[in-house]
């Protein structure tokens, strides 16, 4: 089975977030790791080549230091990385981004794609649906539980109403959520072989897109203007002193919430 | 000028977070039609006409019985060609999010989500969303038509306006690729009360409670004021409280009224899914935890003792 995992490199989560103030996108000068998610996508694609044999292949849409943080996937035993990185690209909304990476696994016809289902820099949980509609294949998200047998594949996924039990048949594509598994850390020997591993650097033009359809000409939605949100005015902080109920009650009520 | 609100139903009825988000559309002076996509479902969709939509477009199809994204990405498009809609809103929630990106792809249509508030500015539409962690505000637009929105759940309230609407059927024809993700088993995970997205009153616990059976403060506090229990990653990775009632960056996002943290430290992930609230009490034993920083009232003190006192309190008032 060849399975394809879509990542993302990530500001660090510890680095100070911030939009360019001329362009209004998100900064990405800084240190960058591999999007939580998505580590739980690529160990969920580990542990089913583990069980059923084949490859795993991750495949980014980035700037070319979003390499890095493909590594890191490779040290954990991914196979194969394929980063689509051009200029043209920057500034790509969901339309554009989901055209370019549609096109990219295209390519790469895998029997399983996978997503993580959140990126942590803010941008929407809702790629998957975008590409696997231009794929033209079954999606099925939020996933908790996955299992494969035979052509099809069974996912739990988790709702505002519990769970909901889905098959469907591969090709398809999952988003798996952060509760499928504990993902496994590289060890010494995967760092050291990661370098060695293939890691394929595309351009746009590589997979069949043309620079007009992706970036900002290619996007549907505009940035029109950032700004810092109103502050938070009137808090108040008490120590409870055996009275701290009467006074939230009183708070509640003085506000019209009782 | 058509706006589409996709109105999602759950066992027969359709969830507050549409009607809200078709109340508000209404409010910017728009046509405003609901959707309504399901198998059985012309008597909710009727419904709507309460809540501002003058037209109800509904897809009525065996195709749609199960909660999947496809089948509706399909039923939507159908009724955005039929309607010539040029905006489509949705109220987030797990199957809208699939079912606009879905959309977007398949219109080429530009979608801005988490949007937390919607104006006019002359023929434009604006969308406002919060970003990073809340830090910053966007205002967003699209160069595309039809525009597609993901509004944050919990955002607008449903308004009453007492209209009735006109039922309009459509059909659709399904994509063979839409319809082979099946639905096997449904698992119910039956909380008590209203559900989160809905409430207008939430309390919700985190490792402080010091063990699953601290809940019982939550639940008892949310009954006394009509509303529902969340929890944090924390205490459901521990197996406390049901995904379910999950809030924040991996759960949901939501935005009561009033948002009661008891015994949570209010860690950035927690903090994005529920700093849109209206009020936020906080009680905490460390004078030190982050949700200091952005609750209105905190209090720090030990919850078991404040929040039985506050239940009690609350119950004697009504």
């Amino acid at each position: 089975m060849k399975i394809a995992v879509c990542v993302k490199q990530v500001p660090d989560a510890t680095s100070h977030k911030r939009l360019d103030a001329a362009t209004h996108r998100l900064d990405r000068s800084g240190e960058g790791v591999l999007n939580a998610t998505d580590v739980n996508a690529v160990e969920e694609a580990l542990r089913l080549k583990d069980a059923h044999g084949g490859e795993v292949v991750v495949v980014s849409l980035g700037p070319e230091k979003a390499l890095e943080s493909l590594r890191k996937a490779l040290a954990m035993g991914a196979d194969r990385a394929l980063l689509v990185s051009d200029d043209a690209a920057a500034g790509s909304d969901l339309l554009a981004t989901s055209r370019a990476l549609a096109a990219a696994l295209e390519r790469e016809e895998a029997d399983l794609i996978l997503f993580g289902q959140q990126s942590s820099d803010g941008d929407g949980a809702v790629l998957w649906a975008a590409v696997s509609d231009r794929l033209r294949r079954p999606m099925v998200s939020q996933v908790a539980e996955l299992k494969v047998e035979g052509a099809e594949l069974t996912g739990k996924r988790q709702t505002e109403f519990g769970y909901d039990v889905i098959a469907a048949p591969l090709p398809a594509v999952v988003a798996v959520s952060d509760a499928i598994n504990e993902p496994r850390y590289p060890s010494l020997k995967g760092i050291m072989g990661a370098k060695s591993k293939p890691q394929e650097t595309l351009s746009l033009a590589d997979v069949g897109v043309e620079a007009g359809v992706v970036g900002e000409a290619g996007s549907g939605t505009t940035v029109r203007s950032s700004s810092p949100p109103p502050a938070k005015s009137g808090q108040v902080k008490i120590e409870d002193d055996g009275s701290a109920a009467e006074k939230i009650v009183d708070y509640l009520a003085e506000k019209r919430m009782i | 000028m058509t706006t589409l609100v996709f109105l999602e139903s759950h066992d027969g009825e359709l969830t507050k977070g549409g009607l809200g988000v078709l109340g508000k559309a209404a409010s910017l002076g728009d046509d405003v039609a609901g959707v309504v996509l399901g198998s059985g479902v012309r008597d909710a969709a009727a419904a709507a006409g309460a809540f501002g939509a003058a037209t109800v477009y509904v897809v009525d199809d065996e195709a749609l019985a199960a909660p999947l994204p496809q089948p509706r990405v399909d039923a939507l498009e159908a009724v955005v060609r039929e309607s010539g809609a040029d905006t489509v809103l949705f109220a987030a929630s797990v199957l809208a999010a699939d079912v606009a990106a879905g959309l977007a792809a398949r219109l080429e249509a530009g979608l801005n989500w988490d949007l937390a508030d919607l104006r006019r500015d002359g023929d434009e539409l604006v969308g406002v969303r919060p970003a990073l962690g809340d830090t910053v505000l966007v205002e967003v637009g699209w160069t595309s038509a039809p525009r597609l929105a993901l509004v944050r759940a919990g955002t607008f309230d449903p308004v009453e306006s007492g209209g009735s609407a006109d039922v309009k059927d459509v059909s659709a024809t399904f994509q063979e690729f839409s319809t082979q993700a099946r639905l096997v088993e449904h698992l119910t995970e039956k909380a008590s009360g209203p559900s989160i997205e809905d409430a207008d009153v939430i309390v919700a616990g985190g490792r402080g409670l010091g063990s699953p059976e601290g809940f019982s403060y939550c639940e008892e506090l949310a009954e006394a004021l009509g509303g529902a229990v969340a929890a944090t990653r924390a205490v459901v990775d521990a197996g406390w409280y049901p995904y379910a009632a999950q809030v924040g960056q991996t759960g949901k996002t939501v935005s009561p009224k009033l948002y009661i943290a008891l015994g949570i430290s209010g860690a950035i992930q927690h903090k994005v899914g529920m700093q849109g609230s209206g009020t936020i009490v906080a009680v905490n034993k460390d004078p030190n935890a982050p949700i200091f920083d952005f609750a209105d009232l905190g209090v720090v003190g030990d919850l078991t003792q404040i929040a039985p006192k506050l239940t009690e309190l609350l119950r004697a008032r009504r």
